[in-house]
């Protein structure tokens, strides 16, 4: 069979699985699409969340970051999974004891006010919509390369996929089909990894594989990666990060930007009982451990791999790192992989100094100018785009064909599932939030549901419109969406459970105020709306305040919403009496009432 | 009425200090361990390289983890002695 006939088969045995779910899981009424009739299992809901979670970034992009930022890029592993911490003891009980549907919805009762819950629902969909735009391209990306069908073909496949479970089955066949994709995209993750591990170290668990001995050279993997990449100009892989501060910032910022995601946080409403969301906060992280526990192996160990596959003379025990140098890939005999890749522009090759031999080096380092020139390169001549690190794995490792398949199959997975739970999000807050309380209280639990049909198939549309056509803001998910959840949504949602004091007023000025901060400071360095060349000051360490990068606002932007809500509550009145017996009994599992019938 | 508040009240105080003994290992471990204090951890040597990298790529996640279910059961415990519980 040929590596396209299985890919077919994989992709489609997972979308006859999906769509199977969906004719299976139908919603009835409107509690089960918003929250999946509320009587979901904690681990069954803790794997859900993991798909729901793990983005095509986390999957494709994810080892490559780490690959080439090494040791300063763990800011994400930790901001990634921190953020669940934070989320399962500051909001996540308190919000599935309030028991309704929506986060507008708390942000909306709990501060009376239209004002507040209009704010929230803005912030929900601009952050949900940037997020959603990637989802639509990395399945794009995804089916064109295995399927090789076009990318605009690849992301209206996706969106009818996803129209035909979440338009039907809302929450509960969204539910339940991401388990089924957490299922296929951590298997299709692990099985690579678990090759290269054993190929390296001799050890099958990636996790340890990585801070075990390097078979070849008898050393410790990370030693020999740090000399293999210290050879060729670049950092150590390990070495430390000069400005703390900002590392620091930005990790806080991914933290509470994670806590604050509505997509994430609304999967926690669909448990049975306060405990049980607990519980499932802890499930989830295991889930999405198991993947990012692997990450940070797949790129170092990628990153080893692709060096020796160009130095050939690296990979064992090297006593002298120049001469091996010396002996850089002849281009002609570029293994398999190599040519698959060049072919879809992900990897580029350029003689530079027409010798026939690839050299890669780190061709801005000054101090290692002189070196490369001694030995005749003129700049490094292989680009590798970090997204295929993931995706070429297989064929690295030469392995069986299936796993590319497999491979295949996952990346969309991972895609589907958070396209999926943000549309959720987005169409919630449209059909319940606007339509439902805010235009038409009087509307009928049928007409509610039609309306959050409807809202959902504008969603995926929306989405895949956006999808085909990236606007400028597309690629600043982590500035815009994790901006915004920390810097406006996680800080109101954690006053409102753990202050009786802070009023519409404070809340209100404290939600403009975090989020009009954060987005002065990331429009300042990237533009204004994002449009190129209209930032007020170039985007550089040495003109960052305190050298915070945008990215790292989010984090300065909460601490600004809390002090004012702060400020502003304790000058204005009191919330009344009503509210103050809402902030009590969302701080006591018992007397769940609303959502749950059990 | 007046025993019940305190009751509760009492219960509340319980779990905003669980919760601040949490986050501060929770801090300790991430912005500690793997970020601020990595210098000072150089010394102790972990797989080719030291602790505090080992803290950055898994530690702090492994720690997250078991934060989270401990806190879930100290709840639960929280719950039942107070009678708060569902």
């Amino acid at each position: 069979m040929s590596q396209f006939a299985i890919n077919l088969l994989f992709v489609g045995a997972s979308f006859a699985l999906y769509i199977g779910i969906a004719v299976w899981a139908r919603a009835g009424s409107t509690k089960d699409f918003y929250v999946a009739g509320g009587g979901v299992h904690p681990i069954t809901n803790g794997m859900a969340t993991a798909a729901d979670w793990m983005s095509a970034a986390s999957f494709i992009s994810m080892a490559g970051l780490l690959a080439s930022g090494g040791y300063a890029n763990s800011t994400f592993l930790m901001g990634w999974t921190g953020g669940y911490v934070i989320l399962a003891m500051l909001l996540a009980p308190y919000l599935r004891k309030f028991g309704k549907f929506t986060v507008p919805d708390f942000i909306g009762d709990r501060f009376y006010s239209r004002t507040a819950r209009l704010v929230a629902v803005i912030c929900l969909i601009v952050a949900s919509v940037t997020y959603v735009i990637g989802q639509m391209t990395g399945a794009g990306v995804a089916f064109s390369r295995f399927l090789e069908v076009p990318n605009t073909a690849g992301i209206w496949i996706a969106a009818l996929i996803v129209f035909l479970y979440a338009v039907f089955g809302g929450m509960k066949g969204i539910t339940y089909t991401q388990v089924a994709q957490y299922v296929v995209l951590i298997i299709a993750y692990t099985i690579p990894a678990v090759f290269i591990a054993m190929q390296l170290t001799g050890n099958p668990i990636p996790m340890f594989g990585m801070f075990s001995t390097h078979t070849e050279s008898g050393i410790p993997m990370l030693t020999k990666l740090n000399e293999v990449v210290n050879a060729l100009g670049f950092r150590d892989y390990t070495a430390d990060v000069d400005n703390k501060l900002n590392m620091v910032l930005f990790t806080l910022s991914l933290m509470v930007g994670t806590a604050g995601l509505p997509h994430v946080i609304i999967r926690f409403f669909t448990v049975p009982k306060v405990a049980d969301a607990r519980w499932s906060a802890g499930w989830a992280l295991v889930f999405i451990a198991l993947l990012y526990l692997t990450a940070p192996a797949v790129g170092s160990m990628a990153r080893l791999n692709l060096a020796t596959t160009v130095y050939p003379e690296m990979a064992g025990q090297v006593e002298d790192y120049d001469a091996a140098a010396e002996q850089a890939l002849v281009y002609e005999e570029r293994p398999g992989w190599i040519r698959t890749w060049e072919e879809t522009g992900l990897i580029n090759f350029e003689d530079k100094n027409n010798d026939g031999r690839v050299q890669v080096y780190n061709d801005s380092n000054e101090e290692y100018a002189d070196i490369a020139e001694s030995r005749g390169w003129e700049g490094s001549e292989l680009t590798v785009n970090n997204d295929i690190l993931v995706l070429a794995n297989p064929e690295i490792a030469n392995l069986p064909p299936w796993v590319i398949g497999l491979i295949a199959a996952g990346g969309i997975a991972a895609a589907l599932s958070t396209a999926a739970g943000l549309l959720l999000a987005i169409s919630s807050a449209i059909s319940h939030d606007l339509i439902k309380t805010m235009i038409n209280p009087k509307i009928s639990e049928k007409g509610e549901m039609l309306a959050a049909r409807i809202s959902m198939a504008g969603a995926i549309l929306v989405a895949t419109y956006l999808g085909l056509n990236p606007p400028g803001f597309a690629a600043q998910t982590v500035a815009l969406a994790f901006g915004i959840a920390g810097a406006s949504l996680f800080p109101a949602l954690m006053m409102g459970i753990f202050s009786k004091r802070i009023n519409n007023r404070g809340a209100v000025a404290g939600m403009l105020a975090g989020l009009l901060t954060t987005l002065l400071y990331i429009f300042t360095y990237l533009g204004w709306f994002f449009v190129p060349e209209t930032n007020m000051l170039p985007n550089t360490p040495d003109s960052w305040i305190f050298g915070i990068s945008p990215l790292s606002f989010g984090a300065i932007g909460a601490m600004i919403n809390f002090a004012v809500a702060f400020a502003v509550a304790s000058v204005t009145e009191e919330p009344p009496q009503e509210i103050q017996d809402l902030v009590e009994s969302v701080r006591y599992p018992k007397g769940a009432g609303g959502a749950v019938d059990h | 009425m007046a025993d019940d508040k305190s009751n509760a009240a009492e219960y509340w105080k319980a779990n905003v200090r669980t919760i601040a003994g949490c986050l501060a290992v929770w801090a300790f471990v991430s912005y500690g361990c793997a970020i601020l204090f990595r210098p000072l951890l150089a010394g102790i040597p972990v797989g080719g390289t030291d602790l505090g990298f080992w803290f950055a790529q898994q530690g702090s996640i492994l720690t997250f983890i078991v934060l989270i279910f401990f806190y879930a059961w100290k709840m639960n415990k929280l719950d039942e002695k107070y009678g708060l519980g569902e």
